[in-house]
């Protein structure tokens, strides 16, 4: 009875969150795999059915890779591909160079300190991530606040160009994502043992010695959490770099929003989630590994 | 093993001059002192053991002479030379953690190199000191192991090495056997003994275990409070403790109240109202008479018999409440007419006790002059 019970929970406690995957994951997966696989027509839907039926038998099947050929064809997909990988590779090493010291600074304050500086990090969450956006939009802007600061100040004579950069693309992904590299990075480097430190010092290293010997590479964890909660919604960011970044230079997300919405060609939008999904697979099965190497080093 | 190995300037060490002085140090954390006014000569290859209970301040001492504090008040010498504005990674001084603190991302190599890399020294006498280090203590074979895959024994001789391997003046322990099980304690203990003689580092060890301080030390300060209450060769601590505190707190003891009725040079008498007769105690002691003392007698000290013994003084009779057999001895405790509750203990020396004490038998307890300890702190 007992033990049915608990085989019972278990299946539960399992289940939940695997149905959940299951329909609300897989299921579009395989739905927009399908499509990247079809030809686009215009009807509703928008794309032609891969199986051909008359009379209940399958009479034909409509596999086409063109959709991912026409990817590399056009040098607009390759470039904002790589347009993106470079935006979230600079993007995540500055959230790194700015998130761990921030990190680390919240893990050795005092326990009480900790969660003041926490709400701090968590706060700008209270607010829309929109209007955040929009809010940059005003201090970025010709007649922007810092523009109009600067300009009244007389450091400058002539508004500075800040919007539609890559500098306000940089600065707004930057800005957004850092809490999702400082929450990981905190939660590794509270648990450090102090002691090791202590050891370290003992031994003879100084304190910069000891940061790179010890903590360094015991935060290999928490710096791979924290790049890939930022580098994997980064690639596909469409918000940040459509509002504040250059118009002659897309992003992957723009050129998706567009293929889908604008140009009603699904076949080709699936076909460019799906590549952009396979790009992001190698840092996650990389970050896997990592992390369970560090279990077993437990 | 001189202070130059460890690129400190090296004084001409006079004989007299300790390893270690501290002079008058105080540590208090807010409104709390943790160690009061504590004054300590350490010598040169002593093995030094701190005891006392949790929270005596022993373990913040020893961290003020890793560095890891500074002392409130008062001074740390090492080899003479103060130690106040000395940061832990200068001074020449090791410590062993009580929980070992190995690198868990290096393996024990690594780990033990840690040290003699920050020395920056050629990578050839780095490896060849490890490797004699860890054969040293018998890790042959388990240079490329992680800390995680080893057993506590042998973590803790990874701690040993790695702390010993950069050739200290002065090897702090933390209670370095506390992790390790009984039987792998009492040999890790002779082990640790025989590591100390052969180089020569002097040893300030911290426990809280009296039996670890007994087989470890040369001396035992004791501690309590924040304070050095007594210090002194372990024998000096078990048979001659200066206070009530440290009686009761080493070993297993029998404390009594009592009044002192006859005070001379080379003895005194005491009467203890828990006790029928006299203690009789043939060693002066510092007091008015009349004055409220303690006497305290070890549970081996006392006889058991079966007749009453000669004399007037340093006996008493009793019923056998229960018998402890261990062994290699049998804990009696005996029940005294006014209910007062006696601890002897008796080696078993033949296989089979024809007349061996059972519970509920009448005895006799008697002790010589000079067995009791009398003292007024």
């Amino acid at each position: 009875m007992a033990a049915r019970g608990l085989r019972l929970g278990r299946l539960l406690v399992i289940g939940v969150p695997m149905g959940w995957l299951l329909l609300f994951f897989l299921a579009p997966f395989l739905i927009d795999f399908k499509i990247s696989l079809s030809e686009v027509r215009l009807a509703i839907p928008p794309y032609a059915p891969l199986l051909e039926w008359a009379d209940g038998k399958l009479v034909a099947l409509h596999l086409q890779l063109t959709n991912y050929r026409y990817l590399f064809t056009d040098s607009l997909y390759v470039s904002a591909y790589g347009y993106s990988l470079k935006v979230a590779a600079i993007s995540t090493l500055l959230c790194l160079l700015l998130g761990y010291p921030m990190a680390l600074g919240i893990a050795r304050a005092e326990p009480a300190r900790r969660n003041l500086l926490l709400m701090l990090v968590i706060l700008p969450f209270w607010t829309s991530f929109l209007l955040r956006v929009y809010a940059w939009m005003g201090l970025l802007r010709n007649n922007g606040l810092i523009n109009n600061l600067l300009l009244w100040a007389g450091v400058i004579d002539a508004p500075i160009q800040m919007m539609q950069t890559d500098f306000a693309v940089y600065l707004g992904i930057v800005y957004s994502y850092l809490p999702f590299m400082i929450l990981p990075l905190y939660t590794n480097l509270e648990k450090h043992d102090g002691t090791l430190l202590e050891a370290a010092a003992d031994l003879g290293a100084k304190p910069l010695a000891a940061f790179l010997r010890v903590t360094l590479p015991l935060s290999v964890p928490g710096i791979l959490a924290g790049a890939l909660l930022v580098f994997i919604p980064v690639v596909g960011e469409y918000v940040i770099p459509t509002l504040l970044g250059r118009p002659d230079q897309l992003m992957i997300g723009r050129v998706l929003s567009d293929e889908f919405f604008a140009n009603r060609d699904w076949p080709v939008a699936s076909a460019v989630a799906m590549l952009m999904l396979v790009l992001l697979v190698a840092p996650i099965v990389a970050f896997q590994r990592v992390q369970s190497n560090a279990a077993e080093a437990r | 093993m001189t202070a130059a190995d460890n690129g400190a300037a090296s004084a001409p060490l006079s004989a007299a001059q300790p390893c270690v002085r501290i002079e008058g140090v105080t540590k208090r954390f807010g409104a709390f002192t943790a160690v009061d006014d504590v004054s300590l000569d350490i010598q040169e290859g002593e093995i030094f053991c701190l005891l006392g209970g949790s929270g005596c301040g022993k373990t913040t001492l020893l961290r003020m002479l890793a560095g890891f504090e500074q002392p409130s008040a008062g001074r740390i010498l090492i080899d003479g030379q103060d130690m106040a504005d000395v940061a832990p990674y200068e001074r020449p001084v090791n410590m062993m953690f009580q929980s070992y603190a190995l690198f868990p991302h290096m393996t024990v190599q690594d780990n033990v190199a840690f040290g003699l890399e920050q020395e920056k020294l050629p990578k050839a006498q780095i490896a060849q000191r490890v490797e004699a280090m860890l054969s040293l203590v018998r890790l042959d074979g388990m240079a490329q192991r992680k800390p995680h895959q080893l057993s506590g024994g042998q973590r803790q001789r990874v701690a040993l090495a790695r702390s010993l391997v950069k050739r200290p003046r002065l090897l702090l322990l933390d209670e370095p056997l506390g992790a390790l099980d009984r039987k792998l304690r009492e040999h890790t203990q002779f082990e640790l003994l025989g590591l100390q003689k052969q180089l020569g580092v002097t040893f300030v060890v911290v426990t809280h275990d009296q039996e670890e301080a007994m087989t470890l030390a040369n001396r035992i300060g004791v501690m309590d409070r924040g304070r050095i209450v007594q210090v002194g060769s372990p024998r000096d601590i078990y048979e001659y403790p200066s206070t009530r505190f440290v009686a009761d707190f080493i070993g297993s003891v029998n404390l009594f109240e009592g009044r002192l009725t006859e005070d001379e040079a080379d003895y005194v008498r005491v009467a203890c109202p828990e006790l029928p007769a006299p203690v009789l105690v043939d060693h002066g002691v510092s007091a008015a008479p009349e004055a409220t003392v303690w006497v305290a007698i070890r549970p081996e000290k006392i006889q058991l018999l079966r007749e009453r013994p000669a004399g007037t003084d340093n006996h008493a009779q009793g019923t056998v409440r229960d018998v402890a057999y261990m062994g290699d001895m049998s804990i009696y405790l005996v029940v005294l007419p006014g209910g007062r509750e006696l601890r002897v203990t008796r080696a078993n020396l033949q296989r089979k006790e024809e007349e061996a004490f059972e519970s509920g038998d009448a005895v006799w307890l008697a002790w010589d002059a000079a067995s009791p300890v009398v003292g007024t702190g």
